[in-house]
């Protein structure tokens, strides 16, 4: 009897243990990004072009570039991923149709960031010439993140009770007024879940945007959409691999981390904040 | 019903029937793109094989793109350095990830898995370039310390950071996949006098398997595809060694490093195209074996 | 008298699975008619075929006519969400938006386009009393509706179907979720509304059904066996299914 509860323990222990191992290896990983990087960040930093190569200033045109490109990515993505899923869930039968739409959606979520990167490049910058451009690179990055959108709003959709649409329907009300004024509402804050999530997500990413709306030395604000831009995650890439000083920028690449890091995980806390809520405050 | 209210449900009948083609019209945005998507990978791509046969492009020994001597195209070596660097991170990952799954789901209690879960996705949250730089920076020379290699980029290096980005995925899918198997099933182990672990160990995880494999798949298929951190851990030497504390090049590496070089229309340019399409067909394979896997799951499961 | 709702031949499937069986009946208006039968003998699919809810599950196939005023509904022509609006539901879960008690009932108003404060204060007041529901919410119009009881709820839900002005209504086991208590007031209410609107009402309770409706149908595995005023088919069934169901032999 004892040696059952021995081994068990020791099992127990070892799982714990390593849990907290890779949790501990991020929190290192998080502590390195601050001790190293927090020196660099003040005002000027946050507000300044960079200057003198990106030996000095700031950060500022890739901060924006960034905001840029995540939001043209999300006002594409939210109107029609939230279609989507209201079409999936709402309207559509079981059928051949239902069954591709739902597989296109989980192989697109399956494609690699790359590709997206790759496929970008070839129909926006080249075939439709948009070039290098926030244009291109916003397109690319609502196609990443339109799964991630539909997904969360598909799943959010699902879980108001049906008792909701047969009571509107019986008292007269039409399929969109039923979704529009007794589904939709009770939706909203899955629906922000998953745009917050999706917005982190375009916010973080670096290859698509390599590829399609980066230059790394911008250092004029981008003038329309058919411009390129820095951007957070290039510009660490590059800061970190590709200048011509890299030992020497080392703390600007550590500030501009900490800044992406704080945006994105800021951004998942949020949505994880909000989904927990919501969850608890649910009525029905 | 008088005239007018017959219009004007006529008219309304109109706007719904509208909303209703334009949510259709939302939801196949997927499958065009998806089509688009497969469509532009592959007639790129094929237009390689008009100049390099098959066989020299999926075996060939050497990649010198950019060589102005002879240009080669042989992508072994990316392919194998997207295997090795993967292999490395799953066999880290899975187990790790499994361990870190049963923990949350069966021993922690429920303030740690409160805690615990949103840190599980916090790891997921974290970009890869962030994940890369730390690669490139620190964990790059804790390797180096530990095993005096000479390359301080290698497919170790990599493989590790690759496994820390795995982990999330493996470990919220392998959780459901526990979190699933029916209290019947563990009262009854109990009931007989099974400790808590031997309940786990021989009814639980067998009953969760199906979902573990398709959380394996996955995470598979997202090694297959990451890009940024491996980018800047490996080294991007695109040579064959077959010792993991030396530089690799994946092929994810290839595509971002080469395609702003690449001259429109080149032979190079529809080679990459055709990594990239390679690459696709990798994830998509592993995608939808993990698909069928769950879904055979959910049939014999319960 | 002429029949508000008449069924000729009515038949509905599931899939495979035939839930009504060529039924033919007339329903009065201004009168209650009961539906009663074991469980699983149809009842519900046969009383939302009144108002094609039926056509929200999958794989629905109906034949035969259902008429209302000499209309058929399953015309080609006929408008299901008017249809609805005449012909109101209850559940048999009371099912109140999580919205407050006022908007419950503005809910049907405000979508046909009603929205002036004064005819919506006037519209809720009106029906909340008509559901005797009133004096008990008056002064919390605004609260959330999840926090009435069960029957309150269901006195909501009838004031909520009531606001859209419909000629039928539709119950489906109105009671089976309520106490005692709460069944008496609904029962004495569903008396008063038909001096106004016909009712029909399902029950798997067969002194409900004594108690309340004037005419009572007997269903059993989809068909309709027995047809009469509630006090001839209680006294004097003339089926011997039907009288072994009343007196308690099945079901």
């Amino acid at each position: 009897m004892n040696t059952k509860l021995l081994k068990q323990r020791i099992y127990f222990q070892i799982f714990r243990i390593t849990t907290a191992s890779v949790i501990l290896f991020l929190f290192l990983m998080i502590w390195t990004f601050i001790s190293n990087g927090i020196g660099v960040i003040d005002w000027t930093f946050l507000t300044d072009i960079p200057r003198r190569g990106m030996t000095e200033g700031g950060i500022f045109p890739a901060i924006i570039g960034t905001i840029y490109l995540t939001l043209g990515a999300i006002a594409f993505a939210l109107p029609v991923g939230v279609a989507s899923a209201i079409y999936l869930v709402e309207y559509a039968h079981e059928g051949r149709l239902l069954r591709m739409i739902n597989s296109a959606i989980i192989n697109l979520a399956g494609v690699p960031s790359i590709v997206h990167g790759l496929f970008g490049f070839g129909l926006f910058v080249i075939f439709l010439n948009f070039g290098t451009s926030i244009l291109s690179g916003s397109l690319t990055l609502f196609l990443m993140i339109l799964p991630i959108v539909i997904s969360a709003s598909r799943e959010v959709l699902l879980s108001v009770p049906k008792s909701f649409r047969e009571g509107s329907l019986a008292l007269g009300a039409t399929k969109w007024q039923t979704i529009r004024h007794n589904v939709l509402p009770y939706a909203l804050p899955g629906v922000l879940t998953g745009t917050i999530l999706a917005v982190a997500r375009a916010a973080g990413e670096t290859a698509p945007i390599i590829l399609t709306a980066v230059f790394f030395f911008r250092p004029t604000l981008p003038k329309s959409m058919l411009d390129g831009t820095m951007a957070l995650a290039s510009h660490i890439y590059y800061m970190a691999t590709q200048h011509p000083n890299i030992a020497l920028v080392r703390p600007l690449t550590y500030g501009s981390i900490l800044v992406l890091l704080g945006i994105v995980l800021s951004l998942n806390l949020v949505a994880i904040v909000i989904r927990t809520r919501h969850r608890r405050r649910k009525n029905w | 019903m008088d005239e007018d209210t017959q219009k004007r449900r006529r008219i309304f009948n109109l706007k719904e029937s509208l909303i209703e083609k334009l949510l259709l019209a939302s939801a196949t945005t997927s499958i065009i793109v998806v089509i688009l998507i497969f469509f532009f990978l592959f007639s790129q791509g094929a237009l390689t094989f008009r100049e390099i046969s098959v066989l020299d492009f999926s075996f060939g020994r050497s990649w010198q793109p950019t060589s102005v001597i002879k240009p080669e195209f042989g992508t072994m070596p990316l392919v194998y350095g997207t295997m090795i660097v993967t292999l490395i991170a799953m066999a880290i990952s899975v187990p790790i990830g499994i361990m870190i799954a049963i923990y949350i789901a069966e021993v922690a209690n429920p303030t740690e898995k409160e805690i615990l879960k949103p840190i599980v996705e916090m790891l997921a949250g974290v970009p890869s370039v962030v994940y890369g730089f730390f690669a490139l920076v620190t964990l790059a020379t804790w390797i180096q310390q530990l095993t005096g290699t000479n390359s301080r980029l290698n497919a170790l290096n990599g493989g590790i950071i690759l496994a820390i980005m795995v982990i999330p995925t493996i470990v919220s899918l392998a959780e459901d996949a526990i979190t699933s198997v029916p209290r019947e099933y563990r009262e009854g182990s109990t009931a007989l006098g099974a400790s808590k672990w031997e309940t786990i160990r021989n009814v639980v995880l067998p009953s969760a398997a199906p979902g573990i494999l398709a959380a394996t798949l996955l995470g598979f298929g997202r090694a297959v595809g990451e890009t940024m951190a491996v980018l800047m851990a490996t080294g991007n030497a695109a040579i064959v060694n077959f010792d993991i504390l030396d530089s690799v090049r994946t092929m994810t590496a290839t595509i971002v490093i080469e395609t702003p070089e690449v001259a429109f229309g080149s032979l190079h340019y529809h080679a990459l195209f055709a990594v990239a399409g390679f690459l696709f067909v990798i994830t998509f394979v592993f995608n939808y074996l993990a698909g069928v896997v769950m879904r055979r799951f959910r049939r014999t499961g319960r | 008298m002429p029949a508000k709702i008449e069924t000729r031949d009515l038949s509905v499937s599931f899939g495979d699975v035939q839930a009504i069986k060529n039924i033919s009946m007339k329903i009065l208006a201004n009168r209650v008619t009961s539906i009663i039968g074991p469980s699983g003998c149809g009842k519900s699919t046969f009383i939302k075929s009144f108002n094609r809810m039926n056509e929200l599950a999958l794989n629905t196939r109906t034949t035969g006519e259902v008429l209302l005023d000499g209309k058929n509904i399953y015309g080609n022509n006929y408008d299901v969400v008017t249809l609805r609006k005449k012909v109101g539901m209850i559940f048999q879960k009371p099912n109140p938006f999580p919205k407050s008690i006022y908007d419950n009932v503005a809910y049907g108003p405000r979508i046909y386009g009603t929205r002036k404060k004064e005819a919506l204060d006037r519209i809720i007041e009106e029906n909340l009393k008509k559901a005797a529901l009133w004096d008990e919410v008056s002064d919390r119009l605004h609260s959330s509706a999840i926090d009435l009881s069960g029957g309150q709820q269901q006195r909501l839900c009838i004031a909520r179907a009531l606001a859209v002005e419909p000629e039928v209504i539709l119950m489906d086991e109105p009671c089976s979720a309520l106490d005692p208590i709460a069944t008496a007031k609904i029962e004495s209410l569903i008396r008063t509304l038909s001096l106004e609107y016909t009712v029909v009402i399902v029950t798997h309770n067969m002194q409900q059904a004594a108690r309340v409706s004037d005419y009572t149908s007997f269903l059993y595995l989809g068909e309709l066996i027995e047809y009469e005023s509630t006090k001839d088919i209680f006294e004097n069934p003339k089926n011997e299914l039907t009288e072994k169901y009343l007196t308690g032999k099945f079901g």
